[in-house]
């Protein structure tokens, strides 16, 4: 453990991620605090307001304070951004080591379900699934859980091909461990690594979702400050008040670098041999 | 032999591999008798069939996938080939267990020595996670390794080959099994550790009357601990013997070959080899399998010979014993 804090700590980039994510998550915790303003209140006067010391990163064209509304939005994108990968994580894993674990038409069936999956767009199956379920911030997190469950299946699927046949999962049979035992004992320890380094991509991923959903307005509801819709309003004061798209787009963009980097950072601590290798 | 002193009974055990080029014969026939408290040494070449007979035995394979299992594998009467995969994963490491060849893998990398012996006794008892730690702590010493108390908190990897192989030896023997297979225990160790190794297991045995099936391929680890031996060839048994009786009196002449290919001391000469090779599993010739390789070949050959008494506690599946009558 202390050997990959080590070899994380020396990339400098990746704790510079971790800070900014860190800053996201007290910003999201203590929203209620930190923000100036009430997100949701609408001053005449302030409406349009340029970046100053009333309005840090200035007001959106219905006078609301756009840190206010960033650092309440941090709390919507945290929030799915961890609930979608959480879904994805735990059913990807799951089906990946059942499939994995148990071979022949068990994964035959999971890995073609899979490989259909894989074949759409990620926001395009996003967008499927929400057109289906209809706009609600639960429904986001269900749809991206759900857009992201294959790519967990898949990494799930291919650790525990390359760890079920270990001498050790042998010996476990040998003295009388189960089969879901020796999955959810013994391999799935091992195969961590991976998983762990997938769900800070995935992150990135998610929170970027999310903010395109709301952006095509079938993600959150509509009056909630996401950074997605936040954009979108945004998009059409460009000419009168650039800092109401620009600030909500760079949040995101930082966020999902952050997570980026984090999540290579990570990979190289976790296991140097991945280094250099593509997703 | 009388059947109270016979523990695991093996008869006529096939294993089949499907593959897409036919049927692999990787055991055909095999009969096997285990007392209680003896150490019976499975002898021959790689790819002869030993590990799958014991793996059939453990019933770790024969669940599908283009194997086929048959026979019976009587262990204190019960035939483990007709009962469940959840009786089965009840009864392995309780009555039965195994050890592996290369202690390197055979030890979980994530969890501690301790914490993987205490499995054993939780997975089959009723006991609480402290006593079970506590008793593999216990194993730990009883397998000689030093300071155990220390050592149960350290992961595998902070091992020596030997001391992972005294580990896992514990780890199988922690609910005091009936029998034990020990598939090539010593072939990873290095020669020193191997003697500790046979020696443990000897002592084990001892100590708790357990049976132990010794798979090798080496004939000094037979002649050092083993009671009985049975060699093994091409997937069945041609010659089963007391150790003694069988290194001084050898009846297969496949047998008489490895025993003739033993270096020995002093001997400068070019090492003896069994000329050819073993047969292919996907067509087995219809006689005797050694034929072929066989220097006493004669035209009964042709005919598949049984494994039959030919001294006291002596058999060999042979027909120069019959020729000589």
């Amino acid at each position: 453990m202390n050997d990959v804090w080590y070899r994380f700590s020396r990339n400098k980039l990746a704790v510079f991620g971790l800070v900014v994510i860190g800053l996201y998550l007290v910003c999201a915790l203590g929203a209620r605090w930190i923000a100036p303003y009430d997100p949701y209140e609408m001053r005449v006067e302030s409406v349009l307001r340029e970046p100053g010391a009333e309005h840090w990163l200035g007001a959106d064209p219905f006078g609301r304070d756009m840190f206010s509304r960033i650092v309440h939005g941090s709390r919507i994108s945290l929030r799915v951004g961890l609930i979608a990968v959480s879904i994805a994580l735990s059913a990807g894993t799951v089906l990946g080591m059942l499939a994995g674990y148990f071979g022949r038409w068990i994964d035959g069936l999971l890995s073609r379900v899979v490989d259909v999956m894989f074949s759409f767009p990620d926001i395009l199956l996003a967008l499927v699934i929400m057109a289906i379920l209809g706009p609600s911030t639960t429904n986001v997190m269900i749809a991206i859980g759900i857009v992201y469950t294959p790519i967990f299946a898949r990494i799930a699927r291919g650790s525990v091909l390359s760890v079920k046949n270990a001498m050790f999962v042998e010996a476990a049979r040998a003295i009388g461990v189960g089969h879901f035992m020796i999955m959810f004992r013994h391999i799935l320890p091992n195969i961590l690594a991976p998983l762990i380094i997938q769900t800070t991509l995935s992150f990135a991923f998610a929170i970027l979702a999310e903010a395109a959903l709301s952006f095509l307005g079938l993600g959150v509801e509509p009056d909630a400050p996401s950074w997605g819709i936040m954009l979108n309003e945004g998009k059409n004061w460009m000419e009168h008040g650039w800092w109401v798209a620009v600030f909500p787009g760079v949040a995101i963009t930082l966020a999902v670098l952050s997570f980026n980097v984090v999540g290579d950072g990570l990979r190289d601590a976790l296991d140097p041999k991945l280094r250099g290798r593509g997703d | 032999m009388n059947d109270q002193n016979t523990i695991l009974r093996v008869e006529d055990l096939r294993v089949r591999f499907r593959t897409r080029r036919g049927d692999v014969r990787a055991v055909d026939g095999v009969n096997l008798e285990l007392n209680r408290g003896e150490i019976l040494g499975l002898v021959g070449e790689s790819g002869c069939g030993k590990s799958v007979t014991a793996q059939a035995v453990m019933r770790l394979i024969g669940d599908g996938r283009g194997e086929e299992v048959s026979g019976r594998v009587e262990l204190d009467g019960e035939d483990l080939l007709q009962k469940s995969e959840k009786e089965m994963t009840k009864l392995r490491g309780r009555r039965i267990s195994m050890i592996f060849q290369d202690p390197m893998t055979s030890l979980n990398p994530v969890y501690t020595v301790g914490n993987q012996i205490a499995e054993v006794p939780l997975l089959h008892e009723k006991v609480t996670r402290r006593d079970a730690y506590a008793r593999a702590v216990g194993m730990l010493e009883t397998v000689g390794i030093p300071s155990p108390k220390e050592r149960a908190r350290r992961f595998p990897h902070e091992f020596s080959g030997g001391m992972r192989q005294r580990s896992v030896i514990a780890m199988s023997l922690c609910c005091k099994p009936e029998v034990l297979i020990a598939d090539e225990p010593t072939t990873a160790l290095d020669v020193t550790i191997q003697a500790q190794i046979l020696d443990l297991l000897q002592d084990l045995r001892r100590d708790f009357g357990t049976a132990i099936i010794l798979i090798t391929h080496d004939l000094g680890v037979v002649a050092e601990v083993c009671d009985r031996v049975a060699i093994m060839y091409a997937g069945g048994i041609v010659e089963q013997a007391p150790a003694g009786e069988l290194f001084r009196k050898p009846r297969h002449p496949y047998t008489q070959g490895l025993l003739a290919s033993l270096p020995k001391i002093g001997d400068r000469g070019i090492l003896k080899a069994i000329e050819g090779r073993p047969p292919d599993l996907m067509n087995l010739p219809e006689g005797c399998r050694f034929a072929p390789r066989c220097p006493h070949a004669f035209g009964k050959c042709s005919e598949y010979p049984p494994l039959e008494r030919v001294a006291e506690e002596h058999d060999a599946a042979c027909w120069l014993e019959k020729k000589h009558e």
